[in-house]
């Protein structure tokens, strides 16, 4: 199944890569909506509501660079993608982006020839059990049955993990997060690993979610973040800065609620005007029209309203800030400065 | 004759016979699309190359060198995360290999049972076969290999309600004759253990095999040379005792038992057949079994009754007209269907990775391709793989073939 589509995606390179290399930005522009590659189905961070509409923390994000290139939020085709499709997918130009926690790692980043437009969750592996095993400890784990999702980090991460604390464990490969939920379910493993977001989303939609904890080890660091193919300078500069220009929001306080009223009537602080465009010519700078970053902010509002609407605490999904609060609260996120 | 309907034949050559000249005029079109094909080849691939180097992409197989870093949950040879992405393959590979062969055996053994009994005259015996063979064939193996693995999964016992934990516990479930047990993780049973002295054992084992198939042999002869017919259970005795004699008195085979006792998750120790592995086999073992009874049942039907009649006339019993007269025939028209049915068997088994059984695709052509990003490598290299198997069985089925085929003098 998966060996067709690398193949189609092989062929996909071979025919078309050429003409996607450069001017993914006039590409966007000239096919009206933007091809966002996106997780098959994390409950929080991308998946089909009930309407069939893709929401989530990942696909905010695309939506926002939808937002802020086409002037529309709703211009966006998302394409599913799982951890073994995801990269011959973006080389092959199949999509513009890719927004579905991927880790920043220096391989994928030098030699798979990607360029990561920034981190927009600061994440680490953790381990779910169920509460029954009476495990406090990710070094208790001797012996145990792990499902992992093959062709990521974590399962890298897991090798190292149990081969420094000189333990074993059993693998059991699945493909996607929803495979890894109904292995973990059924019992057919002991324990279930990604990154600690992935793992309250995961637990969220438990029938009954006490019954599972995570395990306070977390063993790697997963810098969560969009990419984009190497060697298009023009529109990497455009994620990035849609990226940054929502952490930028909520640090300055620019909602969805005011962020239209702001750039009705410029304030008088020079920062907040240069951002929304009624000063300066960023917007230009980038090819972009004036209001990019109000038509991305008005999307779905400043990261802080992302992260609270999707996976904060208010949600089933339940994360608390953390190091991805913003540097003024301890965390993590900082925006280099619009000018 | 010729001469008068074709006047151009006794003319020589001319570059414009190429065109009008029918001796000619195939070969030309042939070579133009030839050269067209040729062309749009290396269109294709100079495009390949132009856009790797413009992605910045090299081709290279150094990476099979590097460290994988991943483990695999079913291993034959030694490997841990430490190994190269070579030695990951070449577990793929045996893993490919091993449950391909099992499920050939499984497959023919359930295809030609369930061929001769579809053209069973005990009615309920006929249908349920039909209802096998429908409703098998069509339904997507895929999905056979998802039903099998969840069912197994659902099926089986969690490994845990097994375990003392050092005694801490009274387990809900035992092992059945404290040697196997059945969990959704997969089949525990003893595992054997060489002491010293095994080679001997092995040695009587193969003197039995050898010393079986000698008797049964003679046996044969002597039918056709004096026509008295010897009895065939002494051959049986010839395969066993040497064996069980050596292992009684040297005592070279131990069983290991699964063990309960020494860990808190699994039971270890003994053998276990894994899930994935259980839930593939089991799938594609069924799967083609049921393209396989279809064969064997339209190979028995294309012999005419007429042998089934004469056969009965000259007194033979219904068993030895099927073994002697009907299979030997039917086998010429059943083999080389069979051939392909093998080959589907080797290539669906690329499905493992859908129940997490780490195959050569699973390996290599995943979790490998991942972590390096060499796609194009990976792929070629599987392509490459996957052709030299089916190739290999086609080639030794032929030959099989040739061997049961009609000799024409």
């Amino acid at each position: 199944m998966t060996y067709k589509l690398i193949l189609g995606a092989l062929a996909a390179t071979g025919l078309t890569a050429g003409a996607a290399a450069a001017a993914t930005l006039d590409d966007v522009k000239e096919r009206g909506a933007l091809n966002c590659g996106v997780v098959t189905g994390l409950v929080g961070f991308g998946a089909p509501n009930a309407n069939g509409e893709w929401e989530g923390f990942d696909v905010a994000l695309c939506r926002a660079v939808a937002a802020a290139v086409l002037g529309d939020p709703t211009a966006v085709e998302f394409i599913p993608t799982t951890g073994k499709t995801r990269f011959t997918a973006l080389a092959s130009g199949e999509i513009d982006m890719l927004a579905r926690n991927t880790t920043w790692t220096f391989s994928r980043d030098v030699d798979l020839k990607f360029e990561f437009t920034g981190i927009n969750y600061y994440d680490g592996q953790g381990f779910m059990v169920p509460k029954s095993l009476g495990v406090t400890s990710a070094k208790d784990l001797d012996g145990a049955t792990v499902c992992i999702q093959t062709g990521t980090t974590t399962e890298l991460n897991l090798a190292d993990f149990f081969r420094k604390n000189n333990i074993s464990y059993e693998p059991v490969a699945v493909e996607t997060n929803a495979e890894g939920q109904q292995q973990y379910q059924a019992g057919a493993c002991d324990t279930y690993t990604t990154d600690a977001s992935g793992l309250a989303a995961t637990r969220a939609a438990f029938e009954n979610p006490a019954d599972h904890v995570i395990l306070p080890e977390i063993i790697s660091k997963e810098p969560l973040g969009p990419l984009v193919r190497h060697g298009d300078n023009e529109w990497g500069d455009v994620v990035r800065w849609t990226l940054n220009a929502l952490i930028a929001a909520e640090e300055m306080g620019v909602t969805s609620a005011n962020v239209q009223d702001m750039a009705a009537a410029p304030g008088d602080s020079p920062e907040i005007n240069r951002l929304l465009g009624t000063e300066g010519n960023l917007g230009e700078m980038m090819g972009l029209e004036a209001d990019w970053a109000v038509n991305a902010i008005a999307a779905n509002g400043n990261y802080g309203e992302i992260f609270e609407k999707n996976i904060g605490e208010n949600t089933p999904i339940g994360l608390a800030r953390g190091l991805n609060a913003q540097w003024t609260n301890g965390g993590l996120l900082y925006s280099p400065p619009f000018r | 004759m010729a001469s008068v309907t074709d006047p151009q034949t006794n003319q020589g050559f001319r570059i414009s016979s190429l065109i009008n000249d029918r001796r000619y005029r195939g070969l030309t079109f042939q070579f133009i699309a030839l050269i067209g094909i040729i062309f749009a080849m290396a269109y294709l691939g100079i495009n390949l190359v132009q856009n790797l180097a413009t992605a910045g992409l090299t081709f290279s197989y150094d990476f099979l060198g590097e460290q994988a870093g991943y483990d695999i949950n079913q291993t034959l040879i030694e490997y841990d995360s430490q190994s190269s992405h070579l030695r990951a393959a070449i577990v793929g590979v045996i893993n490919t290999l091993l449950v391909s062969v099992l499920g050939c055996i499984a497959a023919t053994l359930i295809g030609v049972t369930a061929g001769v009994l579809r053209l069973s005259k005990n009615w309920l015996v006929a249908k349920l076969m039909s209802i096998y063979v429908e409703a098998f064939r069509n339904v997507p193996v895929l999905i056979w290999i998802l039903i099998i693995g969840t069912v197994v999964t659902l099926s089986g016992a969690n490994p845990r309600d097994f375990l003392t934990r050092g005694g801490s516990v009274e387990p809900s479930s035992e092992l059945i004759l404290g040697a196997f047990a059945f969990t959704n993780r997969g089949f525990y049973a003893p595992a054997v253990e060489l002491g010293a002295g095994w080679p001997v054992v092995l040695i009587a084992l193969i003197a039995g095999i050898v010393g079986f198939f000698w008797w049964r042999a003679h046996v044969k002869k002597t039918l056709f040379d004096t026509g008295k017919l010897l009895p065939v259970w002494p051959s049986w005795l010839i395969l066993i005792v040497p064996v069980v004699l050596a292992q009684l008195v040297l005592g070279a085979l131990s069983l290991s038992m699964p063990d309960v006792a020494s860990n808190n998750f699994n039971i270890q120790g003994g053998t276990l057949i894994a899930k994935p592995f259980i839930a593939l086999w089991l799938a594609l073992s069924i799967y083609t079994g049921a393209f396989i009874a279809e064969n064997v049942r339209a190979g028995i039907l294309a012999v005419s009754t007429g042998q089934t009649e004469a056969a009965a006339a000259l007194g033979l019993r219904p068993r030895r007209v099927m073994n002697l007269v009907i299979l030997p025939q039917a086998l010429r028209i059943i083999i080389p269907p069979l051939i392909s049915q093998y080959l589907n068997l080797t290539k669906n088994s690329s499905l493992a990775i859908a129940v997490g059984y780490a195959d050569i695709t699973a390996t290599l052509g995943g979790i490998t391709l991942n972590q390096t990003g060499k796609a194009l490598e990976c792929v070629l290299l599987l392509m490459l793989f996957y052709l030299i198997i089916s190739l290999s069985i086609s080639a030794v089925m032929n030959v099989y073939n040739a061997s049961v085929a009609l000799k024409e003098r």
